[in-house]
């Protein structure tokens, strides 16, 4: 593996393969007082982030220090970008720097794919190598996220293959989404969309799942219901009449909440707007496992880390 | 990997011979236990730490054998030394196995490494590594089922089942029941042609 761009790149064999190595790396970790691999000495890590982000950023830098990376953050607004910079050049830039990864966060989909190639092109003139890591490109993908919400659902429900799960909410705008149902579906889970029409994709009929507009139907038959995010700060446009009414409409509400099954886990990306998609009593109820995918997405992206950079380069 | 072709004797077609059969593992393992107990005088605050994966199988019979000679059985764990390997970069992402470490912890405790088979000591100094990431032994020992020297670090054993005087372009196979069917060390030619990363194990 020599960058990580899209959850489609991963068979289901490669896809549990990072989520075994995620899970060895939490035990590896677990009770310790020293809370530090040595693994990754001398790597230089780089978070590139053209969006606001707490977690996946954090969660990047975490990872990479706990297995003695040296990591650097670049952010968008006071860096070069703010005078003109394209992408290109500032990509360029951290590989002359020694960067062995860049983990990008950019507003346009494909902006991870573009600096893959941009990065191979270099690999070839100038023998400098370096690891393109998508950490949300636009509305396309985020695989860390769906990698660590895998890992989350294997250890609260022992399995993926054939659980049944839930998707809810801005399907449209949601990255997260989209990286879900293909690695979720390649890991052999049954997956289901609810949402309202105007905030489903085109082109959905063509993912490997179903669609719903009742999320009350849907319920009592769920393991696990992922809750998104209404992406305001995306929308330019009259997607639903109003917060309230799509709070009645698909937010997770207590009410609702009790129609799930007993062992059914209640999922969020974050961050998470309470009382639109999420009421706070279920966010905070015992069957949300919101704080776990935290938690999981060090190990995650440390398993990602591992594979990119310890060993031969590919 | 190494570790899959050592458990298939009959992969490259080379003949091997038998240097430990069923009952002189069992035998080995035995005679191990005893001096572990006689060593540790007893088996008070005694650890045992098995490197995967066939040190992880060693570990558990190691431990039984213990409980039963001495009546008391020792804490039994695994540490998985790859994360700490210094050959990392020289070959693709190897998958990790588990680690497990238990309850009580590895403070002030004794702690016996066991893996099957001891060649360069680069793994057991990586396990080293690992260990005083997970606290502060009172001391280290190690036990292995067979010393095939070729030693690349200052490390020797405490227990040592079968010293095997090996060439280096020859193999030691290490099969147990529980992860290859049945007991039995054997030698195996690879020839000079043979990748010398490869063949035998960097134990």
């Amino acid at each position: 593996m020599k960058h990580l761009l899209s959850v489609t790149d991963l068979d289901a064999a490669a896809a549990t393969d990072l989520l075994d190595t995620s899970d060895r790396l939490k035990q590896a970790l677990l009770g310790r007082e020293v809370r530090k691999l040595p693994t990754l000495r001398g790597r230089t890590v780089i978070t590139m982030f053209y969006e606001n982000s707490t977690r996946t950023r954090v969660s990047f830098e975490v990872a990479g220090k706990w297995m003695s990376a040296d990591t650097v953050n670049v952010s968008a607004s006071g860096s070069s970008v703010s005078k003109g910079e394209s992408l290109r050049d500032t990509s360029l830039t951290l590989s002359a720097m020694g960067a062995d990864c860049v983990i990008v966060r950019h507003p346009a989909s494909g902006a991870a794919h573009r600096m893959a190639a941009w990065s191979d092109r270099d690999h070839e003139a100038t023998g400098t190598h370096t690891s393109i890591v998508n950490a949300g490109d636009g509305t396309h993908e985020h695989p860390t996220q769906a990698l660590l919400d895998a890992a989350t659902l294997r250890d609260r429900l022992g399995g993926i293959a054939g659980r049944r799960i839930a998707i809810v909410g801005d399907i449209l705008h949601s990255r997260v989404a989209r990286s879900n149902v293909f690695l979720l579906a390649t890991l052999g889970a049954d997956v289901v969309l609810v949402a309202p029409p105007t905030l489903l994709p085109v082109g959905v009929a063509e993912w490997p799942c179903r669609v719903s507009d009742s999320l009350d139907a849907e319920l009592p038959a769920l393991d696990a219901v992922m809750m998104l995010r209404v992406q305001a700060e995306r929308m330019h446009g009259a997607f639903f009449p109003s917060a309230r009414e799509y709070a009645i409409g698909y937010g997770l509400s207590a009410e609702r909440a009790a129609l799930l099954p007993e062992h059914a886990v209640v999922m969020h990306p974050g961050p998470m707007v309470r009382g639109m998609e999420i009421a706070p009593s279920v966010a905070d109820s015992a069957s949300s496992a919101v704080l776990a995918q935290v938690r999981n997405g060090v190990h995650v992206r440390m398993a990602v880390l591992y594979h990119l950079l310890a060993g031969a380069p590919a | 990997m190494a570790d899959d072709r050592r458990g298939d004797p009959a992969g490259e077609g080379a003949p091997t011979r038998e240097l430990l059969s069923a009952a002189d593992v069992t035998r080995t393992i035995a005679r191990i236990a005893h001096q572990i107990i006689e060593k540790t005088a007893g088996t008070e605050n005694v650890v045992l730490i098995g490197i995967p994966t066939r040190g992880a199988v060693l570990v558990r019979r190691l431990g039984a054998a213990i409980a039963e000679f001495a009546g008391t059985a020792p804490a039994v764990g695994v540490v998985d030394p790859t994360l700490y390997r210094d050959d990392l970069r020289r070959r693709p992402a190897r998958a990790l196995e588990d680690t497990d470490i238990p309850e009580g912890g590895l403070d002030d405790a004794l702690v016996v490494l066991v893996d099957d088979v001891l060649m360069s000591g680069r793994t057991v100094r990586a396990a080293l590594d690992a260990l005083a990431d997970h606290g502060r032994p009172r001391a280290v020992q190690l036990a292995v089922l067979v010393d095939r020297g070729h030693r690349e670090l200052p490390i020797r054993a405490d227990y040592v089942g079968k010293n095997v005087p090996t060439a280096s372009d020859e193999q030691i196979l290490v099969l147990l029941e529980e992860t290859d069917g049945s007991d039995s060390v054997r030698l195996r030619r690879v020839g000079p042609e043979a990748n010398p990363e490869e063949s035998g194990r960097e134990s």
